[in-house]
């Protein structure tokens, strides 16, 4: 199948998963760093288990994992932070959501070779 | 069309605005990335700049002409964007790269992606009020 028609399709149901997320965590920064963080860890699972199957990968990896994840409101919630005067909020904002997600994709892909 | 098909459609209105703008979100990444070299994670730092830029003008703009509305938001911002930009394959694409060049990618990333939420709340207010701007 067209590999666009797979990206996109993965991309519909990684952002409803994540407006769902956004409905049940009503906290912005909150909302955003679980998404971003269980994202992660399923996208560095998914690489290392994978690695095979081409389609799949493009599906959920590239579709679902690049839509249910966001860099645009993390970067907007950080700078509002910011400009609001809480810039140790905003550095810890920047800090925890870029050593969470390290830390899930090297979690997910070392689970996913070992199972 | 019956109260409760009205009542139905309302309430199905934002999963259709998010699901509509995560799907061309996600394809135009992909395109996007496929547009650029590869090595070097060119177009993840491409869609996250431009994303950001773009969801601190529309984010700002509710705040200080509303003229966009919710369904708007929902679907070039929550669907759109959120989805075109990406937090995992940024941070996968980091841990792959040598020590020097990860630290380069998360620099840029972070400095051009908060400047580009500056530049678009900055271009919303100028465009707003143009005359207070200067």
């Amino acid at each position: 199948m067209n590999a666009f028609l797979l990206v996109g399709g993965g991309g519909v149901l990684g952002a409803l998963a994540r407006f769902t997320v956004g409905s049940v965590v009503a906290d912005g920064r909150r909302d955003t760093f679980a998404v971003n963080v269980l994202g992660s860890f399923a996208l560095g699972a998914l690489t290392a288990g994978l690695a095979a199957d081409a389609t799949l990968l493009t599906v959920f990896g590239t579709g679902f994992c690049g839509a249910f994840t966001t860099f645009s409101s993390f970067a907007v919630e950080t700078v509002e932070l910011y400009e609001r005067g809480e810039r140790r909020e905003a550095m810890a904002n920047a800090t925890v959501n870029l050593v969470g997600a390290l830390l899930a994709v090297g979690l997910g892909g070392w689970l996913a070779s070992v199972v | 069309m019956s109260e409760s098909d009205a009542n139905a459609l309302e309430r199905l209105k934002p999963l259709l605005l998010v699901a509509v703008g995560g799907f061309a979100g996600a394809v135009l990444r992909h395109a996007v990335a496929l547009a650029l070299p590869d090595g070097v994670p060119w177009g993840t730092l491409a869609v996250n700049v431009a994303g950001s830029f773009a969801l601190g003008a529309l984010l700002f703009e509710a705040t200080v002409s509303g003229r966009l509305g919710r369904e708007t938001r929902l679907l070039v911002g929550t669907g759109f964007l959120s989805s075109f930009t990406t937090y995992s394959t940024f941070a996968l694409q980091t841990a792959s790269l040598s020590p020097k060049l990860a630290v380069v990618n998360v620099a840029a990333n972070y400095a051009f992606g908060f400047l580009a939420v500056v530049a678009g709340r900055t271009a919303v207010r100028s465009l707003a009020a143009p005359e207070v701007a200067g």
